[in-house]
């Protein structure tokens, strides 16, 4: 198995494909990210009119719809540069399922596969691409575990680059929980179509993670995030889980780009 | 009127294929390509047999062409088998006749239906020949025919079978080759892998389930010797 | 172990699965019985690349029979006829069991043995056969349990995997007269072999589904561990083997890894006890056999499958259950809940086939398209990819491809409700000027939002938007504004 961006020399210049969840819900994950990739000497462009991979509609059974905003994003990356994502699943849609998507129309399907072959994982793009140096971070002990989303696992074989980069970080230890392969039981419209089993599934993941003993889990997947913080808050237990752009951030200690450069 | 609703219903599914999207094209599987890139096994097929076979439970009994039959004889006498089944005129009756109390050796002639009690409830065990054996996996391979009727290595609680380590083939996909089951097919071939078993009840293995409880092996070495 | 018995209808899977999850028992029991099976398999396969390899060869052996589907059921036919075994097609369950029961008239049959066979289940053979007073006895031990319990299958594989010891100690108390109670393993399987042996030895006729029918030599493969399979075929006078058109493959020598591929994929075995390559009946001077072998070929909805290649695939599969063991849903909600006799990710892509999309709408959803069906299948069926066509026709009254045709049920599901906020969703999305403002509303209104949302926060604190979205926050610490819509300007 290969990282879907092979290792090239280090590029100047990348774009930055938020994905809708994290503009909306999880800016701070967005912004670490960003953070992490200018501190390593990147210029980060956020195309303005960027939404959404149309994921959540593609896979509940309205592929028309998922195709109309698909087609809003092809025109945003017209620069050859790699497209940075910071969710493993939505970057999986882009990279398998849009060729697929504009398969029916020539000019279309063309942009959409030269689109999928730049887009790039957060965590694979930080191992597989710029190889940062993580050796002068924070080495204060912290017992981490480690959440991939399936389909980051399944499609673009994060899990990797996931153990890759705790493994990398001075004084991290990773705390391997039960099951670790296994859904939370997010997916996306699952989660409110079926939300006796989805919980079952959630509560099943945080249980095992906090079994572990760590004291926060990472991962590279923003609605897994979502499904399992607010199951958390509403058990009412301090553990959280958190971007792994963020944890990588803080234990780079580089400075918010808010507040920089 | 059975054999009309048959035809109407086959004529209904034909059409619904045919009017199928077409097939994409496909070509036809490699699957020998596939066997011959599999990495070579070491060892000899003989030991490899014997080693799984006993995984499965099966017991082996590693004999010589000249020992086999008394090793059949101290097994039907140490097991005090009473009323041992085998099938007449095949490669190995006259030594079973020669070695086994003629008391104790009953051959199969009788066709099922009038035979059924007998071989229900007296018979103590099955002896049979092999075709061959599949070192990869343990397993006896066995052709039924006139004389070894299926149910001789199945419905006795105890099925002894003779088995030449020369006739060992690696896999199965090389026996159906070496043996030319396709051209040959004959109305029941079995691989016989142990004695029958079960994990039905809460996944707990129990051997003996419908058929032998018990599976002996004599794997006779007549393989040439490098 | 429970009074949890779920109902045997597809509609009621919602309020099956909220029963058994709610069980603690049943969730604990369901897991240690899936990790065993994984376990299992994951040890028959220690490497990845290794499997990768044979999965292809499946996966291509599986491909070429479906793509020579027609041809390949004709010659299975005339090899079958040469062979003197006869041939009878059926294009629903109805059709299959009149079959059954003319059969069994024309011998004047009140006993039929059977071995374990998914598809007599979806004919519901038993019911029917005892309508005309015909006893029909399974003879797998997991099957014959549950019908002396009046159970239904959980598990393609593993039938009675929901039961426990104890169940089965109880259940052969009550009905087997003369077995005592216990709840040793060994004792309660001697006591299943002596009943159903008195079945064997006088039952008219045997039943017996097919793994793989094989077009080249004309020959019913059947792969089992009990005996069972080959008592069913070789004592009783007249053998029915029951399959569907699907299972049929081109080759002898394509059993070979098809059957290492079911067994290792099915319990972990490197193989089982038995490979009965069946091909006719009793020949002149064969002392034991059945006089007499029928085969039925049933339909039932596989042909719509077959129809548009992207659902075709659904037919690869060799019924090994390894996309159930695997399953994070199944695991916790167990076969029965399904409603269907195929549960888990495969019966969320063949029931809507076999029955309807309407009454199985909320099959194909019952899936986080986590991915762990497809990634063991052994033969490559893309799963989530079939659930997500499902679940599209399932919200279209008509197929979204013109050149498409609808499916059985097609629109099962389609509510306008859920259509109008797709829609909706569609006009912001695709819209990054509407999108930016509904993303600045939803941020300014955060607190307004509901603190229930259905569905979610039954377990979850409720949604609520970021003060601020990522592009504000990006775009105030810019010295200017950028101007909407440039795409190439640096954030920084």
């Amino acid at each position: 198995m290969s990282p879907p961006v092979p290792a090239l020399p280090t590029p100047r210049d990348v774009y930055f494909f938020a994905t809708c969840v994290v503009d909306m819900f999880e800016p701070e994950a967005g912004l670490d990210a960003i953070a992490v990739l200018e501190h390593a000497g990147l210029r980060v462009t956020f195309p303005e009119a960027q939404t959404c991979c149309g994921q959540p509609a593609y896979t509940t059974g309205f592929p028309e719809e998922a195709l109309r905003v698909a087609r809003a994003q092809l025109d945003l990356f017209p620069e050859p540069w790699p497209i940075v994502v910071p969710s493993g699943s939505c970057a999986g849609m882009i990279h398998h399922h849009w060729p697929r998507l504009f398969a029916h129309d020539a000019e279309l399907s063309k942009r959409a596969r030269d689109i999928a072959s730049r887009v790039v994982e957060f965590t694979d793009f930080v191992v597989g691409t710029l190889g940062l140096d993580l050796a002068d971070a924070d080495d204060a002990p912290v017992k981490v575990a480690l959440h991939t989303s399936c389909s980051a696992r399944r499609e673009m074989d994060t899990l990797r680059s996931g153990r890759a980069v705790l493994a990398a970080l001075p004084g991290v230890e990773l705390a391997h929980h039960d099951h670790e392969s296994e859904c939370c039981g997010f997916g996306g419209t699952f989660s409110v179509k079926h939300p006796e089993i989805s919980a079952a599934m959630a509560g099943d993941k945080l249980d095992a993670i906090a079994a572990t003993g760590c004291s926060t889990f990472v991962s590279a997947d923003c609605g897994c995030l979502l499904n399992l913080n607010s199951t958390l808050a509403k058990r009412g237990t301090p553990l959280r889980g958190r971007h792994v752009a963020s944890f990588l951030r803080e234990r780079l200690r580089i400075a918010s780009v808010e507040h920089g450069p | 009127m059975s054999a009309q609703a048959s035809q109407r219903a086959r004529s209904a599914i034909f059409a619904r294929l045919r009017d199928a999207d077409a097939p994409v094209p496909h070509a036809v599987p490699d699957v020998q390509g596939y066997y011959d890139g599999l990495p070579a096994t070491p060892g000899d097929d003989a030991t490899r047999f014997a080693e799984r076979a006993r995984g499965w439970q099966a017991e082996v009994i590693e004999t010589t062409p000249e020992g086999w039959p008394a090793a059949l004889a101290a097994l039907v006498s140490e097991r005090r088998l009473r009323r041992v089944l085998a099938g007449r005129d095949t490669a190995i009756a006259d030594t079973l006749a020669a070695v086994l109390p003629s008391m104790d050796l009953h051959w199969y002639d009788e066709s099922l239906e009038t035979f059924k009690p007998t071989l229900f409830n007296e018979v103590d065990a099955g002896i049979t020949t092999t075709l061959g054996g599949i070192a990869e996996t343990g397993s006896l391979i066995l052709w039924p025919d006139v004389r070894e009727p299926r149910t001789l290595s199945l419905v006795p609680p105890l099925h002894i079978a003779i088995l030449r380590a020369s006739t060992l083939q690696p896999t199965l996909h090389a026996a159906m080759h070496a043996q030319g089951w396709a051209a040959a097919m004959p109305t029941n071939v079995l691989l016989v892998t142990g004695p029958s078993k079960t994990a039905d009840i809460q996944r707990l293995l129990v051997y003996g389930a419908h058929g032998p409880k018990q599976l002996v092996i004599l794997l006779v070495r007549d393989e040439a010797m490098p | 172990m429970s009074a949890v018995r779920p109902v045997a209808d597809p509609l009621a899977f919602k309020d099956n699965a909220r029963i058994v999850v709610a069980d603690p028992v049943l969730r604990r029991s369901f897991r240690g019985a899936m990790d065993f099976l994984t376990d299992k398999r994951a040890a028959q396969f220690p490497d990845v690349a290794g499997f990768n390899r044979l999965r292809a060869l499946g996966e291509s052996i599986r491909q070429y029979a479906l793509a020579n589907l027609p041809q390949l059921l004709g010659q299975l036919e005339e090899r079958l006829a040469e062979r003197g075994v006869h041939v009878h097609w059926a294009e629903n369950a109805e059709d299959a069991n009149r079959l059954f029961l003319e059969i069994a008239q024309r011998h004047d049959a009140k006993l039929m043995v059977k071995g374990k066979s998914m598809v007599s289940e979806e004919i519901e053979l038993n019911h029917r056969m005892a309508e005309h007073g015909i006893d029909c006895v399974e003879t797998d031990m997991g099957e014959y349990i549950l019908q002396l319990d009046h159970d239904r299958p959980s598990h393609i594989i593993m039938p009675a995997i929901h039961k426990t010891k104890e169940d089965v100690a109880r259940i052969f108390a009550e009905h087997i007269p003369g077995a005592g109670y216990t709840e040793d393993v060994n004792e309660l399987i001697a006591i299943g072999r002596r009943a159903l042996r008195d079945k064997f030895a006088t039952a008219k006729i045997g039943v017996s589904g097919v793994n793989f029918l094989v077009a080249e030599t004309g020959s019913i493969v059947l792969v089992e561990n009990e005996g069972n399979g080959r008592l069913s075929t070789t004592v009783p006078d007249v053998h029915i083997a029951i399959t569907g058109i699907e299972k049929v493959i081109a080759k002898l020598e394509h059993v070979a890894p098809l059957f290492t591929l079911l067994t290792r994929s099915a319990t972990g075995q490197a193989v089982t006890t038995y490979l009965n390559v069946i091909s006719g009946p009793r020949r002149e001077g064969e002392k034991d056999g059945p006089r007499e072998q029928h085969l039925i070929l049933l339909d039932n909805g596989r042909t719509q499958a077959y129809r548009e290649e992207r659902f075709r695939a659904t037919l690869q599969c060799i019924r090994c259950g390894a996309c159930m063991n695997h399953c994070p849903v199944y695991a916790r909600v167990g076969g029965l809940s399904y409603g269907t006799t195929y549960p888990g990710p495969i019966g969320a892509i063949i029931s809507p086939h076999l029955m309807n999309l309407e009454s199985t709408r909320d099959l194909p959803t019952a899936s986080s398209l986590c991915g762990a069906c497809g990634e063991v299948c052994p033969v490559g069926i893309p799963i989530p990819d079939l659930l997500m066509r499902l679940r599209e026709a399932a919200r279209h009254d008509e197929p979204v491809a013109q050149q498409r045709k609808a499916l059985k049920g097609q629109g099962g599901a389609r509510r306008m409700l859920e259509v109008a906020a797709w829609k909706g969703w569609r006009l912001v999305y695709a819209n990054s000027r509407i999108y930016r403002l509904v993303t600045w509303l939803a941020t300014r209104c955060r607190r307004l939002l509901p603190g229930r949302q259905a569905g979610w926060t039954g377990t979850r604190v409720a949604l609520r938007p970021a003060p601020r979205s990522l592009r504000e926050r990006l775009a105030q610490r810019r010295p200017t504004p950028i101007p909407m819509d440039d795409t190439s300007k640096p954030a920084a």
